[in-house]
Protein backbone atom coordinates (compact mmCIF):
# COMPACT_ATOMS: atom_id res chain seq x y z
CA UNK A 1 0.00 0.00 0.00
CA UNK A 2 3.04 2.69 0.70
CA UNK A 3 6.14 2.52 -0.47
CA UNK A 4 9.12 4.80 0.19
CA UNK A 5 8.55 6.96 -2.93
CA UNK A 6 7.46 10.55 -3.08
CA UNK A 7 3.91 11.37 -4.09
CA UNK A 8 1.40 14.20 -3.85
CA UNK A 9 -2.00 13.02 -1.90
CA UNK A 10 -4.61 14.54 0.13
CA UNK A 11 -4.76 14.68 3.66
CA UNK A 12 -8.15 12.73 3.68
CA UNK A 13 -6.13 10.20 1.40
CA UNK A 14 -2.89 10.12 4.03
CA UNK A 15 -5.36 9.69 6.96
CA UNK A 16 -7.25 6.87 5.67
CA UNK A 17 -4.11 5.07 4.29
CA UNK A 18 -2.41 5.31 8.09
CA UNK A 19 -5.62 4.06 9.43
CA UNK A 20 -5.06 0.73 7.11
CA UNK A 21 -1.55 0.83 8.02
CA UNK A 22 -2.09 0.93 11.63
CA UNK A 23 -4.90 -2.11 11.59
CA UNK A 24 -7.85 -0.81 11.12
CA UNK A 25 -10.10 -3.09 9.52
CA UNK A 26 -13.85 -1.70 9.72
CA UNK A 27 -14.83 0.94 8.80
CA UNK A 28 -18.64 2.30 9.63
CA UNK A 29 -19.76 6.37 8.38
CA UNK A 30 -22.02 8.20 6.32
CA UNK A 31 -20.29 10.88 3.82
CA UNK A 32 -20.17 14.51 4.55
CA UNK A 33 -17.73 17.43 3.21
CA UNK A 34 -15.01 17.76 3.54
CA UNK A 35 -14.39 13.98 4.89
CA UNK A 36 -16.09 12.59 2.33
CA UNK A 37 -12.62 11.16 0.85
CA UNK A 38 -12.23 8.96 4.09
CA UNK A 39 -14.93 7.06 3.20
CA UNK A 40 -14.66 6.46 -0.47
CA UNK A 41 -11.02 5.30 0.17
CA UNK A 42 -11.93 3.19 2.80
CA UNK A 43 -14.37 1.61 0.74
CA UNK A 44 -12.71 1.08 -2.23
CA UNK A 45 -9.50 -0.31 -0.14
CA UNK A 46 -11.11 -1.86 3.19
CA UNK A 47 -12.55 -4.72 1.11
CA UNK A 48 -9.00 -5.65 -0.54
CA UNK A 49 -7.29 -6.16 2.97
CA UNK A 50 -10.46 -8.24 4.25
CA UNK A 51 -12.10 -5.52 5.76
CA UNK A 52 -15.72 -4.25 6.02
CA UNK A 53 -17.06 -0.79 4.87
CA UNK A 54 -20.50 0.24 5.82
CA UNK A 55 -22.42 3.30 5.00
CA UNK A 56 -24.80 3.56 7.51
CA UNK A 57 -28.39 5.08 7.61
CA UNK A 58 -27.10 7.99 9.93
CA UNK A 59 -24.63 9.11 12.32
CA UNK A 60 -25.44 8.14 15.58
CA UNK A 61 -26.06 4.74 13.66
CA UNK A 62 -22.05 5.00 12.21
CA UNK A 63 -20.81 5.70 15.68
CA UNK A 64 -22.73 2.50 17.62
CA UNK A 65 -21.41 0.47 14.30
CA UNK A 66 -18.00 1.05 15.29
CA UNK A 67 -18.59 0.29 18.60
CA UNK A 68 -20.07 -2.65 18.15
CA UNK A 69 -17.01 -4.21 15.81
CA UNK A 70 -14.37 -3.14 18.11
CA UNK A 71 -15.97 -5.06 20.82
CA UNK A 72 -15.44 -8.08 18.05
CA UNK A 73 -11.73 -7.20 18.31
CA UNK A 74 -11.82 -4.99 15.08
CA UNK A 75 -9.44 -1.98 14.91
CA UNK A 76 -12.42 0.31 14.16
CA UNK A 77 -12.34 4.02 12.43
CA UNK A 78 -15.19 6.51 11.57
CA UNK A 79 -15.16 10.21 9.71
CA UNK A 80 -17.04 13.16 9.63
CA UNK A 81 -17.74 16.89 10.16
CA UNK A 82 -19.11 19.07 12.69
CA UNK A 83 -23.27 18.07 11.68
CA UNK A 84 -21.67 14.22 12.18
CA UNK A 85 -19.86 14.38 14.82
CA UNK A 86 -22.41 16.07 16.95
CA UNK A 87 -24.60 13.50 16.25
CA UNK A 88 -21.91 10.87 17.41
CA UNK A 89 -21.79 12.63 21.17
CA UNK A 90 -23.93 10.12 22.87
CA UNK A 91 -22.20 7.04 21.76
CA UNK A 92 -18.75 8.75 22.19
CA UNK A 93 -19.54 9.22 25.99
CA UNK A 94 -20.77 5.12 26.15
CA UNK A 95 -17.27 4.13 24.34
CA UNK A 96 -15.41 6.54 27.13
CA UNK A 97 -17.75 5.03 30.07
CA UNK A 98 -16.96 1.58 28.40
CA UNK A 99 -13.73 1.72 27.61
CA UNK A 100 -14.63 1.19 23.83
CA UNK A 101 -10.97 1.04 21.90
CA UNK A 102 -12.55 4.03 18.50
CA UNK A 103 -10.97 6.63 16.36
CA UNK A 104 -13.29 9.46 15.12
CA UNK A 105 -11.93 11.72 12.39
CA UNK A 106 -13.16 15.17 12.31
CA UNK A 107 -11.89 17.27 9.18
CA UNK A 108 -13.56 20.31 10.65
CA UNK A 109 -15.92 22.83 8.83
CA UNK A 110 -17.57 25.95 9.61
CA UNK A 111 -20.13 25.45 12.26
CA UNK A 112 -22.66 25.60 14.16
CA UNK A 113 -25.20 23.19 12.17
CA UNK A 114 -25.24 23.01 8.62
CA UNK A 115 -22.58 26.11 8.82
CA UNK A 116 -20.20 26.00 5.58
CA UNK A 117 -19.57 22.50 4.28
CA UNK A 118 -16.70 23.59 2.11
CA UNK A 119 -15.32 26.13 5.00
CA UNK A 120 -12.19 25.38 7.20
CA UNK A 121 -12.43 25.94 10.66
CA UNK A 122 -11.46 25.07 14.41
CA UNK A 123 -14.37 25.10 16.16
CA UNK A 124 -14.49 22.07 17.46
CA UNK A 125 -11.66 21.91 19.88
CA UNK A 126 -14.11 22.09 23.14
CA UNK A 127 -16.42 19.93 21.15
CA UNK A 128 -13.80 17.31 21.36
CA UNK A 129 -13.22 17.77 24.83
CA UNK A 130 -16.47 18.13 25.99
CA UNK A 131 -18.98 17.41 23.10
CA UNK A 132 -20.64 14.55 25.38
CA UNK A 133 -22.17 15.20 28.96
CA UNK A 134 -20.34 14.06 31.59
CA UNK A 135 -16.83 14.26 32.92
CA UNK A 136 -15.01 12.01 30.91
CA UNK A 137 -11.36 10.78 29.59
CA UNK A 138 -10.53 11.75 25.59
CA UNK A 139 -7.41 12.12 23.58
CA UNK A 140 -7.60 14.61 21.01
CA UNK A 141 -4.41 14.77 18.14
CA UNK A 142 -4.20 17.72 15.39
CA UNK A 143 -2.26 17.15 12.27
CA UNK A 144 -0.85 20.04 10.51
CA UNK A 145 0.84 18.78 7.03
CA UNK A 146 -0.43 15.65 5.21
CA UNK A 147 2.12 13.60 6.35
CA UNK A 148 0.62 13.86 10.03
CA UNK A 149 -2.58 13.14 8.88
CA UNK A 150 -1.27 9.71 8.42
CA UNK A 151 1.17 9.29 11.37
CA UNK A 152 -1.20 10.57 13.78
CA UNK A 153 -4.16 8.41 12.55
CA UNK A 154 -1.47 5.66 13.15
CA UNK A 155 -1.06 6.82 16.95
CA UNK A 156 -4.74 7.67 17.04
CA UNK A 157 -5.28 4.10 16.48
CA UNK A 158 -2.56 2.55 18.61
CA UNK A 159 -3.32 5.06 21.64
CA UNK A 160 -7.29 3.90 21.26
CA UNK A 161 -5.91 0.18 21.74
CA UNK A 162 -3.87 0.39 24.67
CA UNK A 163 -5.45 3.31 26.42
CA UNK A 164 -9.34 1.70 25.38
CA UNK A 165 -10.88 5.13 24.32
CA UNK A 166 -11.94 7.31 21.75
CA UNK A 167 -9.48 9.07 19.93
CA UNK A 168 -10.72 12.11 18.11
CA UNK A 169 -7.94 12.80 15.02
CA UNK A 170 -8.90 16.40 14.57
CA UNK A 171 -8.17 17.82 11.35
CA UNK A 172 -9.64 20.43 9.38
CA UNK A 173 -10.73 21.08 5.41
CA UNK A 174 -7.65 22.67 4.35
CA UNK A 175 -5.46 20.06 5.69
CA UNK A 176 -8.09 17.38 4.59
CA UNK A 177 -8.17 18.69 1.24
CA UNK A 178 -4.66 19.87 0.45
CA UNK A 179 -2.47 18.03 -1.33
CA UNK A 180 1.53 17.84 -0.64
CA UNK A 181 4.57 15.98 -1.32
CA UNK A 182 5.11 13.14 1.10
CA UNK A 183 7.40 10.53 1.57
CA UNK A 184 4.95 7.68 3.81
CA UNK A 185 6.63 5.25 5.66
CA UNK A 186 6.76 1.81 5.21
CA UNK A 187 4.43 -0.46 6.82
CA UNK A 188 7.62 -2.26 8.64
CA UNK A 189 8.62 1.13 9.67
CA UNK A 190 5.18 1.54 12.16
CA UNK A 191 5.14 0.79 14.96
CA UNK A 192 1.51 -0.97 15.83
CA UNK A 193 0.01 -1.14 19.43
CA UNK A 194 -2.57 -4.22 19.93
CA UNK A 195 -5.01 -3.95 22.62
CA UNK A 196 -4.48 -6.43 25.80
CA UNK A 197 -6.24 -9.54 25.69
CA UNK A 198 -7.00 -11.81 28.47
CA UNK A 199 -4.92 -14.72 29.01
CA UNK A 200 -7.25 -16.33 32.78
CA UNK A 201 -9.65 -18.97 31.77
CA UNK A 202 -12.81 -17.57 30.63
CA UNK A 203 -14.44 -18.29 33.34
CA UNK A 204 -12.85 -16.68 35.43
CA UNK A 205 -12.80 -13.03 33.61
CA UNK A 206 -13.70 -10.21 35.52
CA UNK A 207 -14.15 -7.52 31.93
CA UNK A 208 -13.25 -4.35 34.56
CA UNK A 209 -10.71 -5.93 36.94
CA UNK A 210 -7.22 -3.77 36.56
CA UNK A 211 -3.83 -4.23 37.49
CA UNK A 212 -1.28 -1.41 37.93
CA UNK A 213 -1.53 -0.34 34.31
CA UNK A 214 -4.81 0.61 35.23
CA UNK A 215 -6.36 -0.48 31.40
CA UNK A 216 -8.71 -3.60 32.10
CA UNK A 217 -7.92 -6.35 29.75
CA UNK A 218 -10.44 -6.60 26.82
CA UNK A 219 -12.27 -9.79 25.24
CA UNK A 220 -13.06 -10.37 22.06
CA UNK A 221 -16.98 -10.83 21.57
CA UNK A 222 -17.34 -14.70 20.68
CA UNK A 223 -14.33 -16.23 21.95
CA UNK A 224 -16.56 -17.45 24.80
CA UNK A 225 -15.62 -14.84 27.27
CA UNK A 226 -18.72 -13.58 28.95
CA UNK A 227 -18.57 -9.67 29.21
CA UNK A 228 -21.95 -7.17 30.28
CA UNK A 229 -21.66 -3.72 28.48
CA UNK A 230 -23.18 -0.99 29.89
CA UNK A 231 -23.47 3.20 29.71
CA UNK A 232 -24.44 2.65 33.26
CA UNK A 233 -21.48 3.27 36.32
CA UNK A 234 -20.12 -0.43 36.77
CA UNK A 235 -17.95 -2.58 38.84
CA UNK A 236 -15.38 -4.99 38.04
CA UNK A 237 -17.83 -7.61 36.56
CA UNK A 238 -19.35 -5.29 33.95
CA UNK A 239 -23.10 -5.25 35.71
CA UNK A 240 -24.74 -1.94 36.74
CA UNK A 241 -23.65 -0.21 40.31
CA UNK A 242 -25.29 2.38 42.22
CA UNK A 243 -22.69 2.16 45.50
CA UNK A 244 -21.68 5.80 46.03
CA UNK A 245 -17.99 4.01 46.20
CA UNK A 246 -18.16 2.14 42.92
CA UNK A 247 -18.76 4.78 41.45
CA UNK A 248 -16.57 7.23 43.08
CA UNK A 249 -13.26 4.68 41.95
CA UNK A 250 -14.86 4.07 38.75
CA UNK A 251 -14.80 7.45 38.20
CA UNK A 252 -11.29 8.32 39.68
CA UNK A 253 -10.04 5.45 37.27
CA UNK A 254 -11.49 6.75 34.09
CA UNK A 255 -10.25 10.46 34.71
CA UNK A 256 -7.04 9.75 35.34
CA UNK A 257 -5.94 6.79 33.40
CA UNK A 258 -3.93 9.13 31.01
CA UNK A 259 -2.07 10.26 33.57
CA UNK A 260 0.32 7.68 33.95
CA UNK A 261 1.05 7.83 30.39
CA UNK A 262 1.12 11.31 29.92
CA UNK A 263 4.98 11.34 28.51
CA UNK A 264 3.63 9.07 25.69
CA UNK A 265 0.33 10.75 25.13
CA UNK A 266 1.65 14.03 25.49
CA UNK A 267 3.53 15.38 21.64
CA UNK A 268 3.60 19.26 20.54
CA UNK A 269 6.32 20.71 18.40
CA UNK A 270 8.64 24.06 18.98
CA UNK A 271 10.21 26.46 17.17
CA UNK A 272 12.27 29.18 17.88
CA UNK A 273 10.31 28.99 21.38
CA UNK A 274 12.90 28.44 23.84
CA UNK A 275 14.31 32.43 23.88
CA UNK A 276 10.88 33.67 22.46
CA UNK A 277 9.45 37.31 24.18
CA UNK A 278 6.09 36.50 21.84
CA UNK A 279 4.86 32.95 21.76
CA UNK A 280 2.27 31.59 19.39
CA UNK A 281 0.48 28.83 20.37
CA UNK A 282 -1.22 27.70 17.22
CA UNK A 283 -1.92 24.01 15.64
CA UNK A 284 -3.41 22.45 12.66
CA UNK A 285 -3.49 24.30 9.16
CA UNK A 286 -3.34 27.40 11.11
CA UNK A 287 0.33 26.25 12.50
CA UNK A 288 1.58 26.53 8.84
CA UNK A 289 0.71 30.33 8.92
CA UNK A 290 2.07 31.01 11.98
CA UNK A 291 5.36 29.07 11.18
CA UNK A 292 5.86 31.53 7.94
CA UNK A 293 5.15 34.32 10.36
CA UNK A 294 7.99 33.22 12.80
CA UNK A 295 10.30 32.73 10.05
CA UNK A 296 10.34 36.27 8.40
CA UNK A 297 10.05 38.11 12.25
CA UNK A 298 12.94 36.19 13.14
CA UNK A 299 15.00 37.54 10.15
CA UNK A 300 14.18 40.61 11.52
CA UNK A 301 15.29 39.93 14.22
CA UNK A 302 12.24 40.00 16.50
CA UNK A 303 12.00 37.15 19.30
CA UNK A 304 9.30 35.14 18.29
CA UNK A 305 8.31 31.61 18.92
CA UNK A 306 5.65 28.88 18.33
CA UNK A 307 4.49 26.54 20.28
CA UNK A 308 2.33 23.40 18.43
CA UNK A 309 0.27 21.33 19.95
CA UNK A 310 -0.26 18.22 18.36
CA UNK A 311 -1.84 16.24 21.56
CA UNK A 312 -4.64 18.81 21.61
CA UNK A 313 -6.57 16.62 24.59
CA UNK A 314 -4.84 16.51 27.09
CA UNK A 315 -3.53 19.66 26.59
CA UNK A 316 1.00 19.69 27.06
CA UNK A 317 0.42 21.96 29.93
CA UNK A 318 4.11 21.40 31.56
CA UNK A 319 6.15 22.58 28.97
CA UNK A 320 3.79 25.35 27.71
CA UNK A 321 3.95 26.83 31.44
CA UNK A 322 7.45 26.88 31.30
CA UNK A 323 8.07 28.62 28.19
CA UNK A 324 5.68 30.99 29.22
CA UNK A 325 7.91 31.54 32.24
CA UNK A 326 10.08 33.64 29.33
CA UNK A 327 7.32 34.84 26.97
CA UNK A 328 5.85 38.28 27.65
CA UNK A 329 3.28 37.63 25.16
CA UNK A 330 1.46 34.76 24.22
CA UNK A 331 -0.75 34.87 21.17
CA UNK A 332 -3.33 32.18 20.09
CA UNK A 333 -4.59 32.34 16.79
CA UNK A 334 -7.43 30.16 15.50
CA UNK A 335 -9.98 29.74 13.24
CA UNK A 336 -13.30 30.37 15.63
CA UNK A 337 -14.53 32.69 17.99
CA UNK A 338 -11.83 31.58 20.74
CA UNK A 339 -11.54 28.10 22.29
CA UNK A 340 -7.70 27.06 22.84
CA UNK A 341 -7.70 30.32 24.32
CA UNK A 342 -9.57 29.08 26.95
CA UNK A 343 -6.97 26.68 27.73
CA UNK A 344 -3.50 28.95 27.48
CA UNK A 345 -5.15 31.36 29.48
CA UNK A 346 -6.02 28.90 32.07
CA UNK A 347 -2.37 27.81 31.71
CA UNK A 348 -0.35 31.13 31.61
CA UNK A 349 -2.42 33.76 33.29
CA UNK A 350 -0.04 33.95 35.69
CA UNK A 351 3.10 33.98 33.76
CA UNK A 352 2.31 35.88 30.05
CA UNK A 353 -0.73 37.77 28.60
CA UNK A 354 -2.65 35.95 26.13
CA UNK A 355 -4.52 37.22 23.26
CA UNK A 356 -6.17 36.02 20.26
CA UNK A 357 -6.93 36.51 16.85
CA UNK A 358 -9.75 34.77 15.81
CA UNK A 359 -10.96 34.38 12.35
CA UNK A 360 -14.54 32.88 11.56
CA UNK A 361 -15.54 33.93 7.99
CA UNK A 362 -14.53 30.78 6.57
CA UNK A 363 -10.74 32.13 4.78
CA UNK A 364 -7.80 30.75 6.88
CA UNK A 365 -5.62 33.01 8.91
CA UNK A 366 -2.57 34.57 6.66
CA UNK A 367 0.90 34.62 7.63
CA UNK A 368 0.26 38.47 7.02
CA UNK A 369 -2.72 38.53 9.60
CA UNK A 370 -0.49 36.78 12.36
CA UNK A 371 2.41 38.96 11.48
CA UNK A 372 0.59 42.35 12.01
CA UNK A 373 -1.05 41.24 15.69
CA UNK A 374 2.09 40.74 16.36
CA UNK A 375 3.62 44.22 15.25
CA UNK A 376 0.49 45.60 17.00
CA UNK A 377 1.57 44.03 20.46
CA UNK A 378 5.10 44.70 20.44
CA UNK B 1 14.93 28.25 -7.22
CA UNK B 2 12.62 30.72 -6.40
CA UNK B 3 9.21 30.19 -5.02
CA UNK B 4 6.48 29.43 -8.01
CA UNK B 5 2.68 30.36 -7.65
CA UNK B 6 0.54 29.24 -9.79
CA UNK B 7 -3.98 29.88 -10.10
CA UNK B 8 -5.57 27.77 -12.85
CA UNK B 9 -8.92 28.81 -13.08
CA UNK B 10 -11.85 28.28 -15.32
CA UNK B 11 -15.14 26.69 -14.89
CA UNK B 12 -16.10 23.56 -13.66
CA UNK B 13 -15.59 20.56 -15.71
CA UNK B 14 -12.16 22.22 -17.65
CA UNK B 15 -10.26 19.49 -15.68
CA UNK B 16 -8.02 22.41 -13.90
CA UNK B 17 -7.82 20.48 -10.84
CA UNK B 18 -6.11 17.78 -12.47
CA UNK B 19 -4.33 20.05 -14.44
CA UNK B 20 -3.32 21.60 -11.17
CA UNK B 21 -2.27 17.89 -10.13
CA UNK B 22 -0.27 17.04 -12.97
CA UNK B 23 1.80 20.32 -12.85
CA UNK B 24 2.44 19.64 -9.18
CA UNK B 25 3.19 15.74 -9.66
CA UNK B 26 5.89 16.58 -12.36
CA UNK B 27 7.31 18.89 -9.45
CA UNK B 28 7.15 15.90 -7.12
CA UNK B 29 9.14 14.09 -10.05
CA UNK B 30 11.70 16.34 -10.13
CA UNK B 31 12.65 16.37 -6.38
CA UNK B 32 10.81 19.67 -5.67
CA UNK B 33 8.14 20.73 -2.65
CA UNK B 34 4.87 21.20 -3.85
CA UNK B 35 0.92 22.04 -2.26
CA UNK B 36 -1.89 22.02 -4.19
CA UNK B 37 -5.34 23.40 -3.12
CA UNK B 38 -8.66 24.50 -4.82
CA UNK B 39 -11.61 25.93 -3.81
CA UNK B 40 -14.79 24.08 -3.07
CA UNK B 41 -18.41 24.80 -3.01
CA UNK B 42 -21.00 26.88 -5.02
CA UNK B 43 -18.49 28.52 -6.79
CA UNK B 44 -16.79 25.03 -7.91
CA UNK B 45 -20.28 24.25 -9.45
CA UNK B 46 -20.72 25.96 -13.12
CA UNK B 47 -19.17 28.99 -11.80
CA UNK B 48 -15.54 30.27 -11.74
CA UNK B 49 -12.98 27.24 -10.21
CA UNK B 50 -9.74 27.76 -9.85
CA UNK B 51 -6.67 25.08 -8.22
CA UNK B 52 -3.46 26.40 -7.38
CA UNK B 53 0.08 25.13 -6.75
CA UNK B 54 2.93 26.36 -5.37
CA UNK B 55 6.43 24.76 -5.82
CA UNK B 56 9.69 25.25 -4.32
CA UNK B 57 13.21 23.67 -2.75
CA UNK B 58 12.21 24.90 0.38
CA UNK B 59 9.35 23.36 2.98
CA UNK B 60 5.95 25.32 1.93
CA UNK B 61 4.20 26.55 4.84
CA UNK B 62 0.93 28.55 4.42
CA UNK B 63 -0.85 26.55 1.40
CA UNK B 64 -3.09 29.08 0.08
CA UNK B 65 -1.64 31.59 -2.89
CA UNK B 66 -2.64 35.38 -1.94
CA UNK B 67 -1.22 36.86 -5.49
CA UNK B 68 0.05 34.51 -8.31
CA UNK B 69 2.93 35.19 -10.75
CA UNK B 70 1.14 33.16 -13.16
CA UNK B 71 -2.39 32.64 -13.99
CA UNK B 72 -3.98 30.83 -16.45
CA UNK B 73 -7.71 31.68 -16.86
CA UNK B 74 -9.77 29.40 -19.26
CA UNK B 75 -13.36 31.27 -19.29
CA UNK B 76 -14.70 35.02 -19.19
CA UNK B 77 -15.85 34.18 -15.55
CA UNK B 78 -12.56 33.58 -14.08
CA UNK B 79 -10.47 36.01 -16.46
CA UNK B 80 -12.96 39.00 -14.45
CA UNK B 81 -12.62 36.79 -11.46
CA UNK B 82 -9.20 36.33 -10.79
CA UNK B 83 -7.67 38.50 -13.73
CA UNK B 84 -6.87 41.45 -11.69
CA UNK B 85 -4.92 39.55 -8.60
CA UNK B 86 -1.36 39.01 -10.34
CA UNK B 87 2.09 39.92 -9.34
CA UNK B 88 3.91 42.89 -11.09
CA UNK B 89 5.70 41.25 -14.53
CA UNK B 90 3.50 37.98 -13.78
CA UNK B 91 2.78 35.74 -16.71
CA UNK B 92 -1.14 35.35 -17.57
CA UNK B 93 -2.21 32.95 -20.16
CA UNK B 94 -5.34 33.54 -21.41
CA UNK B 95 -7.62 30.92 -23.15
CA UNK B 96 -8.46 33.28 -25.96
CA UNK B 97 -11.53 30.83 -27.52
CA UNK B 98 -13.09 31.24 -23.92
CA UNK B 99 -11.97 34.87 -23.07
CA UNK B 100 -13.37 38.07 -25.40
CA UNK B 101 -12.46 40.30 -23.51
CA UNK B 102 -9.43 41.08 -21.24
CA UNK B 103 -6.84 43.77 -20.29
CA UNK B 104 -4.22 43.69 -17.72
CA UNK B 105 -1.40 46.31 -17.68
CA UNK B 106 0.85 44.92 -14.94
CA UNK B 107 1.36 41.30 -16.35
CA UNK B 108 2.61 39.65 -19.69
CA UNK B 109 -0.60 38.10 -21.35
CA UNK B 110 -0.20 35.12 -23.65
CA UNK B 111 -3.59 34.30 -25.73
CA UNK B 112 -3.47 30.95 -26.79
CA UNK B 113 -6.94 29.61 -28.04
CA UNK B 114 -6.78 26.67 -26.25
CA UNK B 115 -9.83 25.29 -26.39
CA UNK B 116 -10.14 25.79 -30.21
CA UNK B 117 -6.88 23.84 -30.57
CA UNK B 118 -8.62 21.43 -28.78
CA UNK B 119 -11.50 20.77 -30.89
CA UNK B 120 -9.96 21.19 -34.17
CA UNK B 121 -6.56 19.69 -33.76
CA UNK B 122 -7.83 16.27 -31.68
CA UNK B 123 -11.41 16.77 -31.68
CA UNK B 124 -11.97 16.27 -28.03
CA UNK B 125 -12.22 19.17 -25.69
CA UNK B 126 -11.22 17.41 -22.53
CA UNK B 127 -7.93 17.97 -23.69
CA UNK B 128 -7.94 21.56 -23.44
CA UNK B 129 -6.27 21.02 -20.08
CA UNK B 130 -3.44 19.32 -21.64
CA UNK B 131 -2.49 22.15 -23.75
CA UNK B 132 -2.98 24.49 -21.30
CA UNK B 133 -0.44 22.90 -18.70
CA UNK B 134 1.85 22.32 -21.42
CA UNK B 135 2.05 25.83 -22.92
CA UNK B 136 2.47 27.19 -19.52
CA UNK B 137 5.30 24.88 -18.28
CA UNK B 138 7.26 25.81 -21.56
CA UNK B 139 6.66 29.69 -20.73
CA UNK B 140 8.24 29.00 -17.10
CA UNK B 141 10.55 25.84 -17.47
CA UNK B 142 9.17 25.00 -13.95
CA UNK B 143 9.70 21.70 -14.75
CA UNK B 144 11.13 19.83 -17.40
CA UNK B 145 8.75 18.43 -21.15
CA UNK B 146 10.09 14.84 -19.63
CA UNK B 147 8.89 15.59 -16.49
CA UNK B 148 5.43 16.87 -17.48
CA UNK B 149 4.95 14.22 -20.04
CA UNK B 150 5.76 11.77 -16.82
CA UNK B 151 2.99 12.90 -15.49
CA UNK B 152 0.26 12.53 -17.39
CA UNK B 153 1.20 9.33 -18.13
CA UNK B 154 0.44 8.67 -14.60
CA UNK B 155 -2.38 10.71 -14.25
CA UNK B 156 -4.81 9.71 -17.20
CA UNK B 157 -6.88 6.75 -17.52
CA UNK B 158 -5.23 3.82 -20.26
CA UNK B 159 -6.13 4.70 -23.48
CA UNK B 160 -5.76 7.76 -23.96
CA UNK B 161 -2.31 8.40 -23.94
CA UNK B 162 -2.19 9.27 -27.92
CA UNK B 163 -4.26 11.91 -27.57
CA UNK B 164 -2.62 13.13 -24.13
CA UNK B 165 0.62 13.23 -25.82
CA UNK B 166 -0.60 14.90 -28.89
CA UNK B 167 -2.42 17.70 -26.96
CA UNK B 168 0.60 18.18 -25.39
CA UNK B 169 2.93 18.49 -28.08
CA UNK B 170 0.12 21.39 -29.25
CA UNK B 171 0.97 23.14 -26.57
CA UNK B 172 4.21 22.98 -26.29
CA UNK B 173 4.48 24.14 -29.92
CA UNK B 174 2.00 26.82 -29.38
CA UNK B 175 4.14 28.33 -26.51
CA UNK B 176 7.38 28.50 -28.17
CA UNK B 177 6.68 29.57 -31.77
CA UNK B 178 4.33 32.71 -30.47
Amino acid sequence: MTSKKARLIQGNRACAEGAMAAGVRFFAGYPITPSTEIAEIMSEELPKLGGKFIQMEDEIASMACIIGASLTGKKVLTASSGPGISLKQEAIGYACMTEIPCVIVNVQRLGPSTGGPTSSAQGDIMQARWGTHGDHPIIALCPSSVYECFTLTVTAVNFAEKYRTPVYVLMDEIIGHMREKVILPNIDEIKIVNRKRPTCPSNEYKPYQIDETLIPAMADFGTGYKWHVTGLFHDETGFPSGKPKVIEEQFKRLMTKFDKYSDEILSWEETEAEDAEILLVAYGSTARSALDAVNILRSEGIKVGLFRPITIWPFPEKRLKTLAEKANKIIVPEMNYGQLILEVERICKDKASVGGLFKFNSLPITPEEIMFKIREVL
Amino acid sequence: MKRWKFRLSGSGGQGLITAGIILGEAAVIEGKEVVQSQSYGPEARGGASKAEVIIDDKKINYPKVVIPEVLLAMSQEAADKYGTEIEDNGLIIIDSSMVNNFKNDKAKIVNIPITKLAKEEIGKTFVANIIAISALVNLTKVVSFDSLKQAVLNRIPKGTEDINLKALEIGWKWAQSN
